[in-house]
């Protein structure tokens, strides 16, 4: 009785919003996507180094042929989404809240989608475990369930490592998103399939695959397929926000409190997301890179609210048309999941590997209430998963004191976003945070600028001595042989007087 | 007895530590305050002059004799009050800073005439350039000390706002929703 009390470790804060998934997770995901005129492939889709293009203007390409390669340790390349001409490689509008410009490649199809010369492979788990994750980097796959890390450099950290748990995250614990559910109703064994190519690259025994209890029938599909492998076992997870957070799910599954500033590979563990499991059986069985992704498309202003795989680079304005967004009643677009997306300030932006979903909400689904003052009443402190005092933290850096932010756990904080959907008095706490982040960041550098100021404006002064100097003993031989040459004229004269005489 | 013995042996000891206080006294003699050179080393270096001071150094001397505030250095912004402040162990009300514009210095190629005026005042070699050539700015280096500006003859440098990427971009801070009476209503 005590053990089974104790035995589950538990789970630290977090909300359980209202889920709003039924509009998208009973229906099959649409295929049948019409091709773009156009795609847009912003070169940094990920987290790290921008790819650096490797084709011109006016090239041909195939579909799934290297657009731009990888450079740095942490990078990863862009393909071809489909075959066409290159018309443009130029700064477009990024899909970030600020829609600044992004090196963007503009591909123009040409409507035949032909796929370049692609290697299959008929026993992945022959080839050896470097190769395995060198073919993920090269086919450009990132952590698909939104932060966009490079999977190969995860697949190398777990590698090294010598992780013994792989975990598969099933949660998709953002409200209206099913891609993920849909993905593992349908394609299940296709990402066991990817989960296995996974453990045999990083040489790890074990998968956990963990589902949330809300997802019964991707669960279900998961466990089926996942019977004929004892290694991978099939979990459900208590549906709860956020529950996909990786030390979260780490926590949960394993019992392993993540330290800060560690990494879970340290700790035995690394944790994949089903997309990119699925990602990666595609890129090593059939030598496909990642050229296209599931989004959900959904809020209160579509009107055919679905799950549709697009090429990436896809103008989310033909998305919202395919599923007939009504662009009067969105008061707000979301990249990504209402609680951590970001707002977009307009739908001429394209669709980028860690766009899970697009969402087009109405002003009925946004919370725009009046802010009042903090009540103190601690319910952001009860439902922070990091364990920190969202209250404190908000109201120093209301007052600029962003040192004592830090000081709180300010850099531990994940903008999860639970406190600012629980708090009663509509306080814009991750908000804040958001701000302070990107200003303790800012601040930085400053500092550095500072310290190369510095150091420019020494050496600088030094020049300046260094000449002056120089000038200086310039003058002064100079000076020294002026007064040699009349000091030798005058005894020249004075010999001469004396010949004279 | 004893009480003589003591008041010989203080006395004694005072009188020796003292003389030897006298002689570290001037022996060590520290030329400068430290807390000068701490505060100065705070301060960004460019003599920009804006504080109405002659440079960093006799603004450092003002702020540690307390004839300034430490909200005189309008290029370091509010991570440097926040600092000085730290150092002086004074409070400052940090809401009435404004965080320093970024600008940066750029030159006009049409007007540039290569006098070679701009890169030889800029304080940290900013500025690219030689005789009869048009110059340049190195927008990294450049500090917003406007120096260029006023020694350039034909007008063709002036101060631009840098320019925002999405690299230096940041989220704005929320403004607060609701007004101090209602606050103190709570």
């Amino acid at each position: 009785m005590l053990r089974t009390l104790f035995a589950k470790p538990r789970l630290r804060g977090g909300v359980h919003a209202e889920e709003r998934k039924s509009a998208t997770e009973s229906s099959p995901v649409i295929t049948s996507f019409p091709l773009p005129k156009k795609l847009y492939i912003p070169l940094q889709q990920h987290v790290g180094k921008p790819a650096e293009p490797m084709i011109k203007v006016g090239d041909t390409v195939l579909k799934g042929q290297l657009l731009a390669y990888s450079q740095g340790m942490i990078s990863a390349p862009v393909h071809a989404p489909s075959s066409g001409l290159i018309i443009d490689v130029n700064d477009y509008p990024a899909p970030h809240p600020s829609a600044l410009p992004i090196r963007t490649i503009v591909l123009e199809t040409d409507g035949k989608d032909e796929w370049i010369n692609i290697v299959q492979v008929d026993d992945p788990f022959a080839l050896a475990p470097e190769e395995i994750s060198f073919r993920v980097g090269a086919a450009g796959i990132v952590g698909l369930g939104g932060a966009t890390f490079p999977t190969a450099v995860k697949l190398n950290m777990g590698r090294e490592n010598q992780v013994q748990t792989l975990i598969i995250n099933g949660a998709e614990c953002e409200p209206y998103l099913t891609c993920d559910d849909r993905l593992m109703q349908e394609r299940a064994a296709a990402i066991i399939d990817g989960v296995r190519i996974m453990l045999h690259g990083m040489g790890t025994a074990s998968a956990v695959v963990a589902v949330e209890d809300n997802k019964s029938h991707a669960y279900s599909a998961m466990y089926t397929a996942a019977l004929p492998y004892p290694q991978i076992e099939v979990i459900q997870i208590p549906t709860r926000y956020p529950m996909g957070w990786d030390r979260q799910l780490i926590r949960y599954v394993t019992g392993k409190e993540i330290p800060v500033g560690a990494r879970s590979s340290e700790l035995g563990v690394t944790i994949h997301n089903v997309g990119t499991a699925y990602a990666v059986h595609k890129a090593i069985r059939y030598g496909q890179p990642l050229v296209n992704r599931i989004v959900t498309v959904s809020g209160g202003a579509v009107a055919l609210p679905m799950n549709v795989e697009v090429p990436l680079g896809t103008i989310i304005n033909e998305l919202f048309s395919f599923c007939q967004v009504n662009m009067d009643k969105t008061a707000r677009i979301i990249m990504g999941g209402p609680m951590m997306g970001d707002p977009l300030p307009h739908s001429a932006l394209p669709v980028v590997k860690g766009t899970s979903g697009v969402l087009a909400l109405t002003k009925d689904e946004l919370r725009d209430k009046q802010e009042q003052p903090c009540i103190r009443c601690a319910s952001c402190i009860t439902v922070c998963p990091a364990g920190l005092r969202p209250l404190d933290m908000a109201n120093n850096i209301r007052i600029n004191q962003l040192d004592t932010a830090v000081d709180l756990g300010l850099k531990d904080c994940i903008s999860c976003g639970c406190c600012s959907y629980i708090c009663p008095s509509n306080i814009p706490l991750v908000q804040y945070f958001k701000y302070a982040t990107g200003e303790v960041m800012a601040r930085q550098q400053a500092q550095h600028k500072s310290e190369q100021t510095k150091k420019l404006i020494e050496t600088r002064n030094a020049r300046i001595d260094k000449i002056a100097r120089l000038q200086a003993e310039e003058e002064r031989e100079r000076l020294a042989a002026k007064a040699e040459r009349e000091r030798r004229l005058a005894a020249e004269a004075a010999e001469a007087e004396q010949e004279v005489s | 007895m004893y009480v003589i013995a003591a008041i010989i042996s203080l006395t004694s000891l005072g009188l020796v530590l003292g003389l030897l206080l006298g002689i570290a006294a001037k022996y060590l003699k520290v030329e400068s305050s430290p807390i000068v050179d701490e505060l100065e080393s705070l301060l960004p270096g460019s003599q920009c002059g804006q504080c109405g001071f002659l440079g960093c150094r006799p603004a450092a001397e003002a702020l540690a004799e307390g004839k300034a505030t430490p909200t005189l250095c309008p290029p370091g912004g509010s991570a440097l009050v926040e600092q000085i402040a730290l150092l002086l162990g004074v409070d400052v009300d940090l809401s009435t800073v404004s965080e320093p514009e970024l600008l940066v210095a750029r030159v006009s190629e049409d007007t540039c005439t290569g006098c070679t005026r701009c890169f030889k005042v800029c304080p940290t070699d900013a500025i690219v350039g030689a005789p009869k050539q048009i110059h340049a700015v190195v927008a990294d280096a450049c500090i917003a000390c406007k120096k260029c500006v006023e020694v350039c003859p034909t007008e063709c440098l002036q101060m631009h706002p840098a320019e925002v990427t999405l690299r230096n971009w940041r989220w704005e801070k929320p403004k607060l929703g609701f007004t101090a009476e209602a606050d103190a209503l709570c």
